[in-house]
C-alpha cells in the first residue's frame, strides 16, 4: 500500500464526468448475435459448410473441363478416380460437375421458395397481428383450412397443372408454405404491439405504417432469419422428393433429386451414384439445421446482455 | 434478543461472471454473519451485488458464466463451497429456504400449489405421503392462508399476488429451515399487501425462531423488520450496524445519501429531495479506490486511489470509509472509533 | 395551484372503460371517474394494482377508447377531434411509461429514439441532432450516449431517456404513468427532482400516477385516490394527508413502511383484511365494503356518492353521512 499523507485527505467532492460513464463496448443487436453465433461451434461449422457448397456451386462447374451434359462413353458408371473426382453416371456424365450444377438448382429453389414464403407469411401475419379485427378473423380461418389439407397433395396438384420446371416448382412450394411463418409472425406482432415502446410511438403521433417498419419489423427480424434457416432444408427436401418421383425438374436439367432418382436404379452395382447425391442432400440439411439452431440461440432476447 | 451464535458466516467472498467483454466482479470481498433468530437486512441498489451474494450462498447461479474467486461460506460450521452437489441439494430447501422476488414467475404455472410445497420433500426418506400433505397444510395455515384445503388444490394463476408470495414463503419454510433468504419479496406487491407480508415475517420469526436475511432497496422495510443491517455498494459492504445505528448515527456518505433521497411522510413540500447524482459504477471495470468515490460529496484524493479500510465504531457498527481516518478533516460523518483498522 | 375561476386544462367526466373478458364477464377497469386538472398543477392519481389508474391515464391520451364518459382537453372532446387537431393533440399531450426496460425500442439508438418525434413533425437532420443533444443534457446525459443502445443503460438512465423523448415535442401536459416504481430509491429522487424542475421552467402540467404515497405527497398539488375503478377520495395534498376521510385512504396511509425504525415499530397500523377483489362483474355497492372494518349493511347494497367533507375535499363513503 502506498504511503498516506495529509494532502490526500482534502475533500474535493463528486466527479461529474465519471459518474455517468458506461465502460462496456457498445454492441448492436446483430453484432451481438454474430458474436454469439461464432462461439457456437456446431452452428459455425454449419455456416462454413453452406458457404463452401454455395461457392462450389457457383465456381466448380466453371473451372471443370467437363460440361454437365458431356458424355464420356468410355467411363460409364465409373467410380471416383483422378480423372472424374466423383465418378460418372450411366451415360458417362461427370458427377462432380453434375453435383454442383444440381446444387445450383436445389439451393436456389430452396432459398427462393423459403424466402418468398417468409415474405408472404410475414406480411400477412404482420397485418393480421397488428390490425386484428375482421381481417384477422377471416385470414386465420383461411389459414386453418389450408393447414388442414396435406401440403404435399396441394403441391403435387399444382405441379400437375403447371408442368415440370424450376418456376412451377417454386410456385408450388409457395402456395401453402407461408402458413407457418404467418402464424408465428402474427403471434409475435400481437405481443409486440402491446409493448410500451410501441405505445410511446403512437403517443408521439407516428403513423401505423412507420411503426410497423421501424418498431415491429426490426424486433422480429432475428426470428424471421432463424425461421428462414430452418425452412430452407424443408424446401430442398421437398424439391428432391418431387424430382425423385418425377414431378419436379425434368432431365437433362439436374438437381440433387434428379441425380438421386437416376442413381437409385444402380444401387446394388454402382452405389456411388446414389450415395453421393444423398450425402450432399443430407449434409446440406444438417448444416442448415445446425445454423438455424445457432441463430435461434444467438437472437434469443432472454440471453441478451446476461453474459 | 438474538443469541450471538452464528448460523451463517461469509468470509471475503468474491464472485464474478465471465462476459463478452471480460470479467465482471459482482461481489468483491464481502463478509458478514447471520446470528440465530435475527433478521439481517442487506440494503443496496441495483447492481450492488446483493442478489448475487444471496444466490451464491446457495450456489444458485449457473456456474459458467459465474465462478467463485475466493472466500468461504460457512453454514453451521460447514463450508458450502466445498460441498458436493448432493450435499448442497440437501441444504437448499431443507436447511436454508429461499423466497424469490417475483411470485408470478417463481411458481410453476402447471402445478397445483400444494404439490409445489410438497416438492421440497421429494426424495426424502422417512416421511409418508400423508405426513407430507399434513405438513403442507400446516405451513399454509401458519402463513395466513385461509381455506387451506381449497387453496391446496388450486393453481398459481387462481391466486392473488399476496397469496402467491405467502405460498413462496410456505415453500421456503415447510421443512423448518434455520435460515431463510428473502430476495426483495415485497417489491412487486401493493403497499397494503406488503404490510401484511412484513407482519407475517415478524410473526414467523417469533413462532419458529428462524433467522431471516432480508434483501431490499426499501429503507422502510429495513426500519420495520431488521435487527441488523449491512449496506452494499459496488460489490462491497460499505457499512454495517444495528438498524438504529444506521438510521440515527449514519457513518457512510452513501447510506446518508440514501436516507436523504427518500421522500418521507414528513418531508415538507417545498423541500428539495436530495438524490445521489450519477449512476452506480459499471462492475466491468470497477474503480480502484472506493466504489462510491465518483458520486460522493466528501470524496478525497485518497478515495480514488486506494480502497478504504474498515473502521469499527461500536460493537456492531462498522464502516468502510476514509472519512474515519485520523488524517481526514473534521466532518459530520466522522465518529470516535472505539476499535480501529481491522481490515477483514 | 388550483384556480377555481379559470377553465381546467383537462376535464375527466364520468369516464368508464370496460373490457369484455368473456360473453358474460365484463372487467370494469374504470367505472365513473371524474376530476379536473388545471394548468400548471400536478394531480396525482393514487391506488393499488387493479384500481384502474393506468387505464384512466391511457384513456386520457387515447391509447384506449373510453367506453362511456368524456375526456375534455382545452375545451375539446378528445374522441371528436379532426385530423389536424389530432396531430396537435399528440404534440401537446405526452406520456412517460412505467417500465424503463420495455419503453425503449431495443433496436434503436438513443439518438433515434429521442429524435423520432422531431423527425415526424418535420425537422431537418441537423436540427434534430442539435435538439436531441440539448434534450439529453436537460435530463443529465450527454453526447456520448447518443449512439448507444438502451440495453447498455441502467434503469434510471433509461427512464431519463424516456423523459427526453416525451419532452422532444414540447408538450404542455404530461401523463406520468408510475415513472419511478421500477427505479431504485436514490434514482427515484433524481427523476422526481427533474420532473419538478422541468415543471417550473417549462410550465408543464402533470398527471402523476403512482402507488407510493410518500412520493406523491412531495410532488402533487392535489391527490385523487382510486379503488377498484372508482374514485374514493380527492383533496388538496396537505388536507388529504392530515385529515384522510375514507377508510381506504386511512389504511393506505398507515401501511406505508416508514424509513425510521422508532416510528416504524411504534406505528399503529390499521389492519386491512383480505385481498384486492377482482374487477370483473363488480357488485353495484361500495367496492371497499368487503375489506372495510367499519362496513355496514348499507355499504353492501348502495353505491356511495362523492360528498364534500371540507372545502375542496370530497370522499365517497356512507359513514360520512352525518
Amino acid at each position: 500500500m502506498a504511503e498516506l499523507n495529509k494532502d490526500m485527505f482534502v475533500i474535493k467532492g463528486k466527479n461529474t464526468m465519471k459518474m455517468e460513464s458506461i465502460s462496456r463496448p457498445s454492441l448492436s443487436f446483430w453484432q451481438d448475435a454474430w458474436r454469439r453465433l461464432r462461439k457456437n461451434r456446431a452452428a459455425f461449422v454449419g455456416l462454413c459448410i453452406i458457404v463452401l457448397y454455395a461457392l462450389l456451386a457457383v465456381f466448380a462447374p466453371m473451372f471443370s473441363k467437363y460440361g454437365f451434359s458431356d458424355m464420356d462413353t468410355a467411363a460409364m458408371h465409373a467410380g471416383p478416380s483422378a480423372a472424374h473426382w466423383l465418378g460418372c453416371d450411366a451415360t458417362g456424365r461427370d458427377q462432380w460437375v453434375r453435383i454442383w450444377m444440381g446444387a445450383r438448382t436445389s439451393l436456389a429453389i430452396g432459398l427462393f421458395s423459403a424466402f418468398i414464403n417468409m415474405c408472404v407469411g410475414a406480411v400477412i401475419g404482420g397485418l393480421c397481428g397488428y390490425y386484428g379485427g375482421k381481417l384477422d378473423m377471416i385470414m386465420m380461418r383461411v389459414v386453418d383450412i389450408l393447414y388442414g389439407i396435406p401440403s404435399l397433395i396441394i403441391t403435387i396438384l399444382v405441379m400437375l397443372v403447371l408442368g415440370k420446371g424450376v418456376a412451377p416448382l417454386i410456385i408450388a412450394l409457395c402456395v401453402v408454405g407461408w402458413i407457418g411463418t404467418c402464424r408465428f409472425v402474427r403471434g409475435e406482432v400481437y405481443r409486440l404491439k402491446e409493448q410500451d415502446f410501441v405505445m410511446a410511438a403512437k403517443v408521439l403521433g407516428i403513423p401505423d405504417f412507420i411503426i410497423i417498419i421501424r418498431h415491429i419489423i426490426p424486433n422480429i427480424l432475428g426470428m424471421l432469419v432463424t425461421n428462414l434457416c430452418m425452412a430452407i432444408p424443408g424446401a430442398i427436401f421437398q424439391e428432391a422428393f418431387l424430382s425423385y418421383i418425377g414431378l419436379g425438374i425434368a432431365p437433362p436439367n439436374c438437381s440433387w433429386g434428379v441425380l438421386a432418382k437416376e442413381g437409385i436404379q444402380y444401387l446394388r452395382i454402382h452405389p456411388h451414384e446414389i450415395i453421393i447425391p444423398a450425402f450432399f442432400i443430407c449434409t446440406t440439411m444438417l448444416a442448415l439445421n445446425l445454423l438455424g439452431d445457432g441463430m435461434r440461440d444467438a437472437v434469443d432476447p432472454k440471453l441478451r446482455g446476461t453474459e | 434478543m438474538a443469541e450471538k451464535e452464528n448460523i451463517l458466516e461469509l468470509k471475503n467472498v468474491v464472485y464474478s461472471f465471465h462476459t463478452y467483454g471480460g470479467e465482471v466482479k459482482a461481489v468483491r470481498d464481502v463478509s458478514f454473519e447471520v446470528r440465530k433468530g435475527e433478521i439481517l437486512g442487506i440494503v443496496g441498489e441495483s447492481g450492488c451485488g446483493k442478489s448475487v451474494t444471496a444466490q451464491c450462498i446457495l450456489r444458485l447461479n449457473p456456474e459458467p458464466p459465474g465462478f467463485f474467486g475466493g472466500g468461504e461460506i460457512l453454514f453451521k460450521g460447514r463450508d458450502i463451497l466445498k460441498m458436493s452437489n448432493k450435499e448442497i441439494r440437501k441444504v437448499r430447501g431443507g436447511e436454508i429456504g429461499f423466497v424469490f422476488q417475483d411470485p408470478m414467475t417463481s411458481l410453476n404455472p402447471t402445478m397445483r400449489v400444494g404439490a409445489q410445497i410438497e416438492e421440497v420433500f421429494l426424495g426424502r426418506t422417512g416421511v409418508t405421503k400423508k405426513e407430507v400433505k399434513n405438513r403442507a397444510l400446516e405451513i399454509m395455515k401458519l402463513v395466513g392462508i385461509s381455506d387451506v384445503e381449497k387453496r391446496y388444490r388450486q393453481y398459481p394463476h387462481e391466486l392473488s399476488g399476496g397469496m402467491k408470495q405467502r405460498i413462496m414463503i410456505a415453500i421456503a419454510l415447510v421443512s423448518r429451515p434455520s435460515l431463510i433468504i428473502c430476495d426483495e419479496p415485497t417489491t412487486s406487491l401493493d403497499v397494503t399487501i406488503e404490510a401484511q407480508i412484513l407482519d407475517l415475517l415478524l410473526e414467523l420469526r417469533e413462532k419458529l425462531g428462524t433467522s431471516i436475511i432480508m434483501i431490499t432497496h426499501d429503507l422502510g422495510v429495513i426500519a420495520r423488520l431488521c435487527d441488523r443491517v449491512i449496506v452494499m455498494y459496488g460489490g462491497k459492504v460499505v457499512e454495517r450496524g444495528t438498524a438504529d445505528e444506521l438510521f440515527y448515527d449514519t457513518a457512510h456518505p452513501y447510506t446518508k445519501g440514501l436516507m436523504n433521497s427518500i421522500a418521507k411522510l414528513d418531508t415538507a413540500k417545498g423541500e428539495k429531495l436530495q438524490p445521489i447524482e450519477g449512476t452506480p459504477p459499471d462492475l466491468f471495470s470497477p474503480p480502484v479506490g472506493c466504489p462510491f468515490a465518483a458520486r460522493c460529496d466528501y470524496c478525497m484524493d485518497v478515495c480514488n486511489e486506494m480502497p478504504p479500510e474498515v473502521y469499527q465504531l461500536t460493537d456492531e457498527h462498522a464502516t468502510c470509509c476514509w472519512l474515519q481516518h485520523e488524517m481526514a478533516p473534521d466532518n459530520d460523518m466522522k465518529k470516535k472509533p472505539e476499535k480501529k483498522g481491522e481490515v477483514r | 395551484m388550483a384556480n377555481e375561476t379559470k377553465q381546467p386544462l383537462v376535464q375527466v367526466k364520468e369516464l368508464c372503460k370496460y373490457f369484455h373478458v368473456s360473453r358474460t364477464a365484463e372487467l370494469k377497469a374504470v367505472d365513473g371517474v371524474s376530476f379536473d386538472i388545471y394548468k400548471g398543477e400536478t394531480v396525482s392519481l393514487v391506488g393499488e394494482s387493479g384500481c384502474g389508474k393506468s387505464t384512466t391515464g391511457r384513456c386520457m391520451i387515447r391509447l384506449y377508447e373510453p367506453t362511456k364518459g368524456q375526456v375534455i382537453y382545452d375545451g375539446k372532446d378528445i374522441t371528436k377531434l379532426s385530423k389536424e387537431e389530432q396531430k396537435a393533440f399528440c404534440k401537446k399531450v405526452q406520456m412517460i411509461f412505467q417500465n424503463p426496460y420495455a419503453s425503449l425500442n431495443p433496436r434503436m439508438t438513443v439518438k433515434e429514439i429521442v429524435g423520432e418525434g422531431l423527425k415526424q413533425h418535420g425537422m431537418s437532420r441537423e436540427e434534430v441532432d442539435k435538439k436531441v443533444e440539448a434534450l439529453l443534457e436537460t435530463v443529465g446525459l450527454n453526447k456520448d450516449h447518443m449512439s448507444r443502445f438502451p440495453h447498455e443503460f441502467s434503469g434510471g438512465q433509461r427512464q431519463r431517456i424516456g423523459i427526453a423523448r416525451a419532452l422532444s415535442v414540447d408538450p404542455e401536459f404530461i401523463i406520468c404513468d408510475e415513472p419511478i416504481s421500477a427505479l431504485d430509491v436514490s434514482i427515484q429522487a433524481q427523476v422526481i427532482n427533474m420532473l419538478k424542475h422541468l415543471q417550473e421552467t417549462m410550465g408543464l402540467t402533470y398527471l402523476f400516477i403512482a402507488h407510493d404515497l410518500s412520493v406523491v405527497k412531495y410532488i402533487s398539488d392535489r391527490v385523487v385516490v382510486m379503488y377498484l375503478g372508482t374514485l374514493v377520495e380527492t383533496a388538496e395534498t396537505e388536507e388529504l394527508y392530515a385529515n384522510p376521510a375514507h377508510p381506504y385512504t386511512k389504511a393506505l396511509l398507515s401501511a406505508i413502511p416508514e424509513a425510521d425504525p422508532k416510528k416504524a415499530k411504534a406505528n399503529e397500523r390499521i389492519p386491512i383484511k383480505g385481498e384486492i377483489p377482482s374487477p370483473i362483474n363488480p357488485k353495484n355497492c361500495c367496492r371497499f365494503a368487503e375489506r372495510c372494518q367499519y362496513a355496514t349493511d348499507r355499504c353492501f347494497s348502495e353505491m356511495p356518492k362523492l360528498r364534500e367533507v371540507a372545502p375542496g375535499h370530497m370522499a365517497a363513503c356512507h359513514l360520512l353521512d352525518k
